[in-house]
Parts: C-alpha cells; sequence; structure tokens
C-alpha cells in the first residue's frame, strides 16, 4: 500500500506521456530541490554506488524523520527529491515499512536496477537504513 | 576493395534494434564492440558442429575443434605478425593478459626495482603492478601526460634508470582516445635495458599492429573490442621472456608430467593455457580477425578518422563543450564535458533518444582526477557509424543542453 505522498507523486508522473516532459519535470525538481548545508557534503554522507555523488542526510524530529540531500548530477537530484517527498516526515517505522513500488509505477522503473549508474537502490537503501537506525534509537 | 557501408551496416544484426523506440545508435564501441554475423556464425557453428575439449581426444571431433582452435591462434598470429605461433597466448582478455605478465614478474622483481606506468591507464594496467609492487618491494612510478593527455616522453626520459625493470602504458587510451608514441617509448626504454609491455585493447580493431617491427616485449588485447565474442584475448609475448616467467595458474593443459614429488610444464603456449580454455570464444576470435581482414584495417581507420574529424568539428559547435585530449593522433573516441552539466545528465537524457554513450570515469580514475572532473561523455566510433548518426548525437547533444541548462 503506497503512502499518502507517493499516491501524490503517482498522479503527477501520470500525467506525462512523453520521456522528455518526465526527464523535464525531474530536472526541474532537480533544480529545486532544497540544498543540503554545504558542511554535510562530506564523505560521511555520500551514498556509494553512485555515478553521480549524492550526498543524504537525515534527523528526527518529534518522532518524524527528515532528510536533506543534494547531487552534483541534476536527473539524480531530481530522483532524490522524489524520494525525500515520498519518504520525508514520516515516522521511523513507516519508513521502514514502506512500499517502493510507487517507483515503477511513475515509469522510473529503468533506474531501479541495482547495476544502474544513478544508484537509485542504493539512496531508498540508506534512507531505510537511517530510518532503522532512528527506530533503534526509539526503541533502546 | 571500396567501402561500402549499407553492406557492412548489414553484416551487424544489432543495429537493426531499437532503444526506447527509436533506431539503436551505437557509440560506446570502446567498451565493446558489436558482432557481425560472420563472428556470430562462428560461435553457432562451432557448437552445432564442432564442439569436443581439445588437445586431448583421439577421436575426430576433438581433433576438429582443436585444429579450429590452432587455426583461430595462427589467425592472430599472422594479424599481429608474431615470430612464432607459440607467443600468442589466449587468454580471457586484455586484464587476465596483464595479469600473468605481473604476476610471473613477482618472482623476477627484486626490492628497489621500478616500474613505469602510464597516467592515463585502463585500472587493469595498474592494479596488477601494484599488487605486483606490494609483495615484491618493487617501485611503481608514473609517466605523467600533458594537458592534451599526451604522455611526456622527456619525463620517461629522467624517470629510466638501471633500476626500470618494465615501462607499461597503453598503445591507444580508453578515456580520451590518444594514440601514445609506443614505438619511441619502447626504443628509449630497451635503451635503458628495461622490458616494455603495451596494452593494445583500444588499438587493435583501429590500428595495424606489428609487433615485429614494434620489437615490443609483450602486446595485450581482448577480441570483445574488436568485433571478437567477450571472454577471450591475446597475450603476445616475445618467446625468451614467455619462457622466463613462471606459469599463472595450475591445472590441465598445461602441464608435461604430473608427479605427487614434482610436475613439470608444458611448452609455450599452453604452459600459460591452463584447464578447458574458450574454445568457441577463440574460434570466434578468428573469425573477428577474419572479418576485419577482409574488410581492410586501412580502410577501417581511414573512414572512422573521417568520422572523428566530423564529429569533432559539428561537436565544437556545441557552447561550453570542451574535448579531452583533442590531439591529431587519436582514434575515433571523443571524450568531452559541456560546462555546467555533469557528464551522467548528458548521457542519460542520450539515452532517452537511443545514442549509447558511455558516460562516468571509464575505469581510468587518475586521468579524471588529473582533469578534476567527475567523469565524461565519451561517444567513440566504429567503421559501421555513419555521419547521420553523428549528426542525431549533435542534435541530442544540443538538445540535452537545453533540457539541463
Ligand atoms: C585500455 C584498456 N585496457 C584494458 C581494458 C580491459 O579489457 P578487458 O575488460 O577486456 O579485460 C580495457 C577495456 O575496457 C581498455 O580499454
Amino acid at each position: 500500500m503506497s503512502t499518502e505522498a507517493q499516491q501524490d507523486i503517482i498522479e503527477e508522473f501520470a500525467l506525462f506521456d512523453d520521456w522528455m516532459d518526465k526527464y523535464e519535470h525531474l530536472i526541474g525538481l532537480g533544480k529545486n530541490l532544497p540544498l543540503i548545508d554545504e558542511h554535510y557534503k562530506t564523505d560521511q554522507y555520500i551514498i556509494k554506488g553512485c555515478q553521480s555523488k549524492v550526498w543524504l542526510r537525515a534527523e528526527q524530529n518529534e518522532g518524524r524523520v527528515y532528510f536533506s540531500a543534494d547531487s552534483d548530477a541534476i536527473i539524480t537530484k531530481g530522483i532524490v527529491s522524489v524520494l525525500i517527498r515520498a519518504f520525508s516526515g514520516l515516522s521511523a517505522q513507516d519508513i521502514i515499512d514502506a512500499p517502493t513500488d510507487f517507483i515503477n509505477e511513475i515509469g522510473l522503473s529503468d533506474h531501479l536496477s541495482p547495476t544502474r549508474a544513478n544508484g537509485l537502490v542504493a539512496m531508498i537503501k540508506q534512507m531505510k537504513l537511517y530510518a532503522t537506525a532512528f527506530a533503534a534509537q526509539n526503541n533502546a | 576493395m571500396g567501402f561500402d557501408i549499407d553492406k557492412i551496416r548489414a553484416d551487424f544484426p544489432i543495429l537493426l534494434r531499437q532503444v526506447h523506440n527509436k533506431p539503436l545508435i551505437y557509440f560506446d564501441n570502446a567498451a565493446t564492440s558489436q558482432k557481425p554475423k560472420a563472428v556470430i556464425d562462428a560461435l553457432v557453428h562451432y557448437y552445432t558442429h564442432l564442439n569436443a575439449n581439445i588437445h586431448r581426444g583421439v577421436h575426430a571431433l576433438s581433433q576438429e575443434a582443436t585444429d579450429a582452435y590452432e587455426q583461430a591462434r595462427d589467425g592472430v598470429k599472422t594479424f599481429f605478425n608474431a615470430q612464432f605461433r607459440e607467443e600468442i597466448i589466449f587468454t580471457a582478455g586484455t586484464t587476465h593478459s596483464i595479469n600473468i605478465v605481473a604476476h610471473g614478474f613477482r618472482s623476477l622483481l627484486n626490492p628497489g626495482d621500478e616500474i613505469i606506468v602510464g597516467q592515463a591507464e585502463h585500472h587493469s594496467n595498474i592494479v596488477p603492478w601494484q599488487m605486483a609492487c606490494d609483495l615484491t618491494g618493487a617501485v611503481l612510478k608514473v609517466l605523467p601526460i600533458d594537458d592534451n593527455g599526451q604522455l611526456q616522453l622527456d619525463a620517461l626520459q629522467s624517470l629510466l634508470g638501471p633500476k626500470t625493470q618494465l615501462v607499461v602504458v597503453n598503445h591507444v587510451s580508453n578515456a580520451l582516445g590518444t594514440i601514445n608514441p609506443i614505438e619511441k617509448i619502447i626504443e628509449m626504454a630497451h635503451q635503458a635495458g628495461a622490458k616494455v609491455l603495451i596494452d593494445g585493447a583500444q588499438a587493435s580493431s583501429h590500428i595495424q599492429v606489428d609487433v615485429s617491427a614494434l620489437n615490443v616485449d609483450f602486446y595485450t588485447t581482448s577480441a570483445h573490442k574488436m568485433c571478437g565474442p567477450t571472454g577471450v584475448g591475446m597475450l603476445y609475448g616475445k618467446k625468451e621472456l614467455l619462457e622466463l616467467l613462471p606459469p599463472y595458474q595450475g591445472g590441465g593443459e598445461m602441464i608435461k608430467e604430473v608427479y605427487f614429488q614434482g610436475t613439470t610444464y608444458a611448452g609455450l603456449p599452453h604452459k600459460f593455457e591452463a584447464g578447458t580454455p574458450n574454445i568457441a570464444g577463440g574460434i570466434g576470435f578468428g573469425a573477428a580477425i577474419e572479418y576485419l581482414n577482409e574488410i581492410g584495417l586501412d580502410e577501417i581507420a581511414a573512414y572512422e578518422h573521417d568520422l572523428l574529424l566530423y564529429a569533432t568539428e559539428e561537436l565544437k559547435q556545441v557552447q561550453g563543450l570542451r574535448i579531452y585530449g583533442d590531439v591529431p593522433l587519436k582514434t575515433a573516441v571523443i571524450s568531452f564535458n559541456i560546462e555546467g552539466l555533469h557528464p551522467y545528465d548528458v548521457g542519460t537524457l542520450l539515452d532517452q533518444m537511443g545514442i549509447a554513450v558511455r558516460t562516468g570515469q571509464h575505469c581510468a580514475q587518475p586521468v579524471m582526477d588529473f582533469y578534476g572532473i567527475p567523469g565524461t561523455v565519451r561517444a567513440s566510433f566504429a567503421f559501421y557509424n555513419t555521419k547521420d548518426e553523428i549528426d542525431t548525437l549533435v542534435k541530442g547533444v544540443k538538445r540535452a543542453v537545453n533540457m539541463l541548462l
């Protein structure tokens, strides 16, 4: 079952039937992604397995997890921005439980294969890892 | 024989494919070339009619398979103009070939010995030497490139010394397409008493290579970059040097006699071909070489050079586009970036348009570090590509720029 945010994203992407529109939208999202604070762009926050660099940070605030990210490639930034919308603001447990098949529905499954250079899978994994760490903290 | 591009394109079945509902434009030939029907047919023919293990059966099939495999070796020998057929070792490819030599040198190197390696090498011509140095106490020295990606020969002169055992450089850089002056490098190294290994992976299907005239000690290549199958390649080595090197792997095929008290090794080339080899691959390699011979490497080189000049000129019209290694002596490879754009973004959009290019570091991280870039977009052309396809690439790049900027 997809989350509300995921449902929104699916509906938004359903408007595009042409690859160019879709990528233009992704590029737009990438350009508008609120930037991660410069001093977090360190190896500690970098996601491995991407041809482009991705920095991803998470913090927990009143029981909800918020992500911020950046990348040196715009399309990757667009993809990260979609993921942040899908997962940010949920509780750690909800992030752990959240399905990821909305990626297929918005036609980005091309990017889903683990060998793809943009590391979409690595990003999702990292988000879930952060959530797992927060959940462990919360239960401690 | 005239160069008939339509006829040549018809030899490559994959060129009929569509990608993202557009006709495939394949500009990733430096990663691997496409395969002509003659090579595909040779593989099918082998498995349909000849399949048997080689060098060991008395039965007819085994002998026919052995003959076909050994004939392929003769074809490779002639193609590279080696003096003796036993100087041609069939390997799994360039990486394997380099590892055989680097492994062998572990028993010849002493602490303080030096190996000179080019700055623009593929990782597979760096890491095996680092491993050999780690184990022996030998030292790796880097032969620098200049801003155009060309090896600095005056630096080579000062790096060469009495401790230099080996100089290892590529014939053509896979990241840039620049052709290195290997004749000169070999001569300089030999004068200093060092041996030379040339990584020819990017050269073999574009430049006629004559290992005897070059007087090179080791030369390596991969069949899959020369219209042949994957998983097979060549190590050429001078006979006396191959005899000096210890075997790389032990097993069947590479032995003469095996006793628990000790084993004697087979002669060349079998000493370095342990186990059942890639028989179909070897035969396919032979077919690829025959195919290239039929068209003629000189014809291929001339046609590809024409494509290179055309594409270089057209791409330079794109604002902010920079070509790395933009020098006269190049194979048909263009490695570029566009100011303000990440190569990954450009490559992703080109892919959506059905154009296959490579983006990233091209297994040559030191080159990217040298230029201080995360990678490049690399378009590499082959003799079955056309100027029409290049026009589509240039349009595609402009379109990508418009979308991204
Ligand atoms: C210059 C160069 N050296 C070595 C290699 C490695 O070849 P292979 O992967 O076929 O062993 C390549 C291929 O990518 C190359 O371009």
